[in-house]
């Protein structure tokens, strides 16, 4: 007897738990999971075809159809967490009526594999310049409609130039930003202004057994190859044999790989150094304000997210998502987005609009000499597993 | 129905007909596409060439991953060795307890894993960190330690997350087997002038070592696998097996070769479990 | 055999004090293990309330996040579906684990050793090997991963029958194992003497060996409940767009968006839970023996 009671009751209030979930929050945000089923029915049928579907054809025979088309009821953006302005998407639906929701993913790596597998869904993706490159080739984008994107006006010319994307085909930069050093200004004065020091370091530096490197094999082997000064994308393996031993020597100073956590150990003083992406530490700042960030002497890593359009959208969706993202391209919308998280606009209108403080930030929008000391990470084809073999055999080393 | 009830072979698969048919077609299936793939050549980018090769099984036994395979392997075994002794007892003392508080005992084992995993692992970094964890802070500023004891970043800290995560996986079976444990038989064997160490070891341990076998092996294989918590709470400085997999898929982009990887590490745990189980089997029919 | 076999008294009294202290230590011990399971518990909890965007530098007292907790309708939708997959995964899972454990483990026959192998894989196999080999599996057969959408007593609901069937493939194995644990344990003279009083195998079955097999299913169901909650990878890769777990909202928002917004959850779920067991014990309180069924006379 006992024992019913207790299953009944764990029912019960299990079901009362789901009754307050359901209940709890705005209930437009329910609606995502139960409507987006209804354009993808078509779905299936199509995504085994992309295993083989490389050529980019496939795309162009949408676009005369897109005229009658009228944009989808809502759409879900496929994004890194935090990325967007908090109003931004509310904006967007008072605007143009379509909802919005957001998936999050947090690498390109996770992304990349879950398209490749076939996942579709997604209106609006935003990788990372290499990514985009990796799926331009793979197929797995489909190509903008530029009459429905009207605010490409704005980006600033250099952007239409992109060496992944040139003429803007497939993605518009979203935002830009740099991967330096960041850290903690109240336990030390000054910091490592090179990774020469940073890599040679001995016990004897305040930051020995204090730093982190980001886990990620290419931002940590360009550090390593911008500090020999080779170029970032070598693939000559005995270059990049002398990169591995630098960072197996620099092992025994390093406190731990990391990319979620490194700005909060900073400033929260547990970690005096971190490699990093400035808008992070620039975001970490706000909370902490002991933290401070620079690029190296002898150079660091610049990047670029972009959004883009995925394959396996109905045209009501691909509408809905190029409207989407001609109104982040809006000069405000722009200034929104970057003010919020620190990281550059790549928008020329918005630049003009923008607080003085945030154009004017040099570690937001770093100045000509430290340009030209910033690389682009770019993609490798098969030789990529060389690097993530190096990279494996500096995680083991003791 | 007679005949159901004279032939147990129909009986065994009437059973298992529906697990049977379940695994078949959504896990032996996807399986067979890892298996082919583990011969394939890679995409440039992720996905396969088809074009056969025996490249990848070639590089799975590369000097570099079998000694990443024996680390992992080291961590997993000293895990479910102190997972073993800190679990068992504890089930001990869930199985000894009033039978109504039993169900309440093991309600509240798993309840902090109802907690999600990321902020679980997160509050061991904040206790365990070196300079401002707070089990440091507090030792140091209570004049306990001089300098801050190394609890983080290190195997340590990797063990003691495995260790947690993996508790309740090694108490529940255990406990399972524990709790129908005859009591006239212990009776019996006080009766006979066993001491209390002497009845354990002669009849709780052997009669327990079905769930026991179950939990290390639950533990084990897991852990062996683990790679979220060694990155966490080992400062990413520790490369395990499964990190290697991952990587092959994620950041390698090739995928016959995490699918290699990924095969001949079943194929060797396959075995591995089969020799246990016949082992422990052996063991219990001789106790 | 060197014991004394006649016992004397100062012997007995002995054995008494060293069970007395053997019990003391068990109680002892069980509290400090659970006190160990709690500890990382009672930070988060702590931390639910903290004045401060971050999760570890504690910054003063605020109830803010739980309002931005129930406001989130992300969060609370991704509570729902974790809730939702887990549920029916687990019912599944214990079905046909407990399927699996009496099949194997009370009869024998031709291909037993492949039939048992083949359970033991999804329990060996690495996690992401599992999930992308799912994403590919049902992409290629078409099967898919949107969601089907159903009507229950006027609600709509998404069921997420792609991660549905990826959670039960795991969790029938880690049941099936924890099952078999109690079954080679139990006795099997009572169902005999059902036997011979003329019950027929059903009736036996339904008696005599489920409920003694309870606590072994019920150990096992906890288990699939508790890893199908907290599992993300296997989701991850298995979710069609927009469905999300809490897990997979979470690990989203590792790169920097992890707030004590995800402790008040964690604290919410915990105080649900901890509320199941309280009230339990107080209606367990109330009637009158337990539920277990015992052997010994």
């Amino acid at each position: 007897m006992q024992r019913k009671h207790l299953f009944a009751l764990i029912a019960i209030l299990l079901i009362a738990m789901m009754a307050v979930t359901a209940c709890g929050g705005k209930t437009p945000e329910a609606k995502p999971a139960t409507e987006a089923p209804k354009k993808e029915e078509a779905k299936p049928t199509e995504a085994p075809k992309k295993e083989e579907a490389k050529p980019t054809e496939a795309p162009k025979k949408e676009e005369p159809k897109e005229a009658e088309v009228k944009p989808a009821d809502e759409i879900v953006v496929y994004n890194w967490s935090d990325y967007v302005a908090p109003e931004m998407y509310e904006l967007f639906t008072e605007k143009t009526g379509i909802k919005i929701s957001e998936d999050n993913f947090s690498s390109n790596e996770d992304l990349l594999a879950k398209l490749q597998g076939g996942a579709t869904g997604y209106a609006v993706i935003v990788p990372s310049d290499y990514t985009v490159s990796i799926m331009i080739e793979e197929g797995l984008l489909q190509e903008l409609n530029h009459d429905n994107i009207p605010n490409l006006k704005n980006l600033d010319p250099e952007f239409t130039k992109l060496y992944y994307d040139p003429g803007n085909k497939y993605c518009v930069p979203y935002l830009w930003g740099t991967t330096g050093i960041g850290y903690n200004t109240e336990q030390m004065e000054t910091p490592p202004a090179s990774w020469k020091q940073i890599f040679n370091t001995t016990e004897e530096d305040a930051w020995f057994g204090r730093f982190t490197l980001l886990d990620d094999v290419r931002e940590v082997f360009s550090a390593a190859l911008i500090y020999l000064g080779y170029d970032n994308n070598t693939k000559d393996e005995a270059k990049l044999e002398e990169a591995k031993q630098v960072l197996i020597a620099a092992k025994k100073g390093v406190a731990g790989y990391d990319t979620d956590n490194y700005e909060d150990l900073v400033g929260a003083g547990e970690n005096l150094l971190a490699h990093g992406w400035n808008g992070d530490f620039l975001q970490a700042a706000d909370e902490y304000e002991n933290i401070d960030y620079y690029i190296p002497e002898e150079g660091g890593t610049i990047w670029i997210d972009n959004m883009c359009i995925p394959q396996g959208i109905t045209p009501e969706q691909k509408l809905a998502a190029e409207m989407y993202i001609n109104f982040v391209l809006d000069p405000e919308i722009g200034d929104l987005l970057g003010e919020y998280n620190y990281y550059a606009s790549p928008n020329a209108e918005t630049l003009k609009i923008a607080d003085p403080e945030y154009t004017s930030n040099p570690l937001v929008f770093p100045p000509d000499e430290i340009r030209a000391k910033l690389h682009f990470i770019k993609p490798l084809g098969e030789f990529e597993s060389v690097y993530q073999r190096m990279w494996d055999e500096v995680k083991s080393a003791q | 129905m007679e005949r159901l009830r004279r032939n147990p072979q129909l009986q065994a698969w009437l059973i298992l007909a529906i697990p049977v048919a379940f695994i078949l077609i959504f896990f032996m299936a996807p399986l067979l596409i890892v298996f082919i793939y583990s011969f394939l050549e890679r995409g440039k980018y992720g996905g396969v060439e088809w074009a056969f090769t025996l490249e990848n099984i070639r590089r799975v036994f590369d000097p570099l991953y079998f000694k990443t395979f024996l680390r992992s392997a080291y961590i997993a075994i000293v895990t479910t060795l102190i997972t073993l002794a800190l679990g068992y007892p504890l089930a001990y003392f869930i199985a000894k307890s009033p039978p109504k508080r039993r169900g309440m005992l093991m309600f509240a084992l798993m309840i902090p894993f109802w907690t999600n995993f990321l902020i679980r692992t997160y509050a061991w970094v904040m206790l365990l960190r070196t300079h401002t964890g707070l089990i440091n802070v507090t030792l140091t500023n209570w004049g306990v330690i001089d300098k801050p004891l190394p609890l983080y970043g290190n195997d340590f800290a990797i063990i003691l997350g495995l260790v947690y995560g993996w508790l309740p996986v090694m108490v529940l079976p255990i406990y399972a087997a524990l709790e129908r444990l005859d009591e006239s038989l212990l009776e019996a064997a006080r009766d006979l002038y066993a001491s209390s160490s002497k009845a354990f070891w002669r009849v709780t341990w052997p009669l327990s070592l079905p769930g026991v076998a179950a939990g290390a092996m639950l533990v084990f294989i897991p852990s062996l696998g683990a790679f979220v918590t060694p990155a966490i709470l080992g400062g990413g400085k520790s490369l395990m097996i499964g990190n290697i997999i991952s990587n092959q898929f994620l950041g390698a982009h090739d995928w016959p070769f995490g699918s290699a990887l990924s095969m001949v590490m079943m194929v060797a745990m396959l075995v591995a479990t089969l020799f246990y189980f016949k082992w422990t089997k052996k063991t219990e029919a001789t106790t | 055999m060197s014991r004394k076999t006649t016992p004397t008294a100062s012997s007995d009294t002995w054995e008494r004090i060293k069970a007395q202290f053997g019990n003391w230590s068990l109680t002892t011990y069980g509290i400090l293990g659970f006190a160990f399971l709690y500890v990382p518990i009672v930070i988060l909890v702590i931390f639910s309330f903290n004045d401060a965007r971050s999760i570890s530098k504690w910054a003063g007292f605020t109830t803010e996040w739980y309002g931005k907790m129930f406001r989130d309708g992300q969060i609370m939708l991704s509570i729902w579906n974790s809730l939702f997959l887990a549920i029916v995964s687990t019912i599944i899972a214990t079905i046909l684990g407990t399927l699996v454990a009496l099949g194997l483990e009370r009869y024998n026959f031709k291909g037993k050793t492949a039939v048992d192998s083949m359970f033991y894989l999804p329990v060996i196999i690495p996690d992401i090997a599992m999930a992308i080999m799912l994403l590919l599996f049902f992409n290629m057969s078409g099967i898919g991963f949107t969601p089907w959408k159903v009507t229950f007593f006027g609600t709509k609901l998404a069921v997420p029958y792609s991660v549905i069937i990826g959670h039960v493939a795991f969790n029938t194995s880690f049941v099936a194992i924890v099952v078999r644990a109690r079954l080679t344990q139990m006795d099997r003279t009572l169902e005999e003497a059902a036997n011979d009083l003329y019950a027929n195998a059903w009736q036996t079955f339904r008696r005599i060996t489920l409920p003694m097999l309870m606590p072994g299913i019920i150990g096992g169901a906890l288990l699939a409940f508790t890893l199908s909650l907290d599992d993300f990878v296997i989701t991850f890769f298995t979710s069609g767009a927009g469905f999300n777990t809490l897990p997979v909202r979470v690990f989203g928002m590792i790169k920097k968006g992890v707030t004590p917004k995800i402790n008040a959850v964690s604290t919410l779920m915990l105080a649900v839970s901890l509320t199941l067991v309280v009230i339990s014990i107080l209606l367990s309180k109330r009637s009158d023996d337990g539920g277990s069924v015992k052997m010994g006379f």
